[in-house]
């Protein structure tokens, strides 16, 4: 039981992500093929929304895929092949957003946010924290004398 | 001031609510469209009718037209199609691509079943001059004014309101533009 336990975990971690690439769209070239699995793991598909057109089956996202392949093929770098689709589909199909004005507080938001509330929560702790206490006046520093002598008395 | 630090919190949580609520009845399917303001790109679309003409972007010159995508395996063109014929009858120029078909024949029974409401239908077997124009499903129909610039793309059926609020009035307008 417990080997057949193992043994189904074993395949269960071997088994890679279902990937919607047919034999049929790949290149032939092995280096070329990458370069466009790579890219087509980037890129998402506009009819299921939030897979790429790697993971995705639909029709649409296999036309997006021969495509993209073909401009690899026909000699476009990495950033050609993506702007050869952003021109039609905008950058929404690019799954890691580029950096622009209208982008900024995507990327920069969160780190702002954090920065505001750490300064807002930084300032109220501080606020809230007990005051030092000051030396002890005179009249205290008697009674705490007092207090050690019958204390060494006894 | 320490009252507007404790209240600031609490105002942008409202704030947030408010912007969450209203993301609620958006569409997320609706993606802004690449085309606006762009010349149709080039193409030169086979007939879908045996008979009939072909589609090429230079159909599109001289005066505003829809461009409307379908297919015989879309559902949500079967509910356009009766407000596409009743356009057609009011004298709307619209044009069709007939987009993605497995195969010859299924494109040309739709429009010999159910009608055709095209002045050009061409046949997008590939699919590639519907990826030009950012189509991501089926129907989607574009607005073209008299010089073949893509102006308005409404994604899914054209539902009779649609018409009446937006494309209506800006077939009209762009008939207007000289």
């Amino acid at each position: 039981m417990r080997r057949i336990a193992g043994i189904a975990l074993a395949l269960m971690v071997l088994a890679g992500p279902a990937r919607a690439v047919n034999p049929d769209e790949q290149l032939a070239d092995p280096k070329l093929e990458a370069r466009a699995a790579k890219l087509s793991r980037e890129l998402r598909c506009v009819v299921c929304q939030n897979q790429t057109i790697d993971d995705s089956d639909a029709a649409l996202a296999h036309d997006l895929r021969v495509i993209l392949r073909e401009r690899i093929a026909a000699g476009d770098t990495d950033d050609e092949a993506v702007a050869y689709l952003v021109a039609r589909y905008g950058s929404f199909v690019e799954l890691r957003p580029p950096l622009r004005a209208d982008t900024m507080f995507l990327w920069f938001g969160p780190l702002a946010l954090l920065l505001v509330g750490g300064a807002a929560a930084f300032v109220y702790v501080r606020g809230r924290s007990p005051r030092r206490a000051s030396a002890l006046s005179a009249a205290e520093e008697a009674e705490f004398a007092e207090l050690m002598k019958t204390d060494e008395a006894s | 001031m320490k009252r507007i630090l404790f209240l600031a919190p609490i105002v942008g949580f409202v704030v947030l609510i408010g912007v969450f609520f209203a993301g609620l009845h958006r569409d997320p399917t609706l993606l802004p469209s690449m085309m606006i303001g762009k010349p149709v790109p080039q193409f030169d679309l086979p007939p879908v009718r045996p008979d009939g003409p072909g589609f090429a972007t230079a159909d599109l010159k001289g005066e505003p037209a829809l461009v409307n995508f379908y297919a015989s395996w879309c559902v949500a063109c079967r509910v356009e199609h009766p407000m596409l014929m009743r356009l057609r009858a009011e004298g709307v120029p619209i044009h069709g691509v007939d987009w993605k078909e497995n195969e010859t024949g299924p494109g040309y029974q739709w429009l010999e079943m159910r009608g055709d409401p095209y002045i050009h239908v061409g046949d997008d077997r590939s699919g590639r001059t519907g990826i030009d124009m950012g189509v991501s499903a089926v129907p989607e129909t574009f607005v073209v004014d008299k010089r073949g610039v893509v102006r308005y793309r409404h994604v899914g059926a054209i539902t009779p309101e649609d018409w009446d609020r937006k494309i209506g009035p800006l077939m009209k307008k762009l008939q207007a533009e000289s």
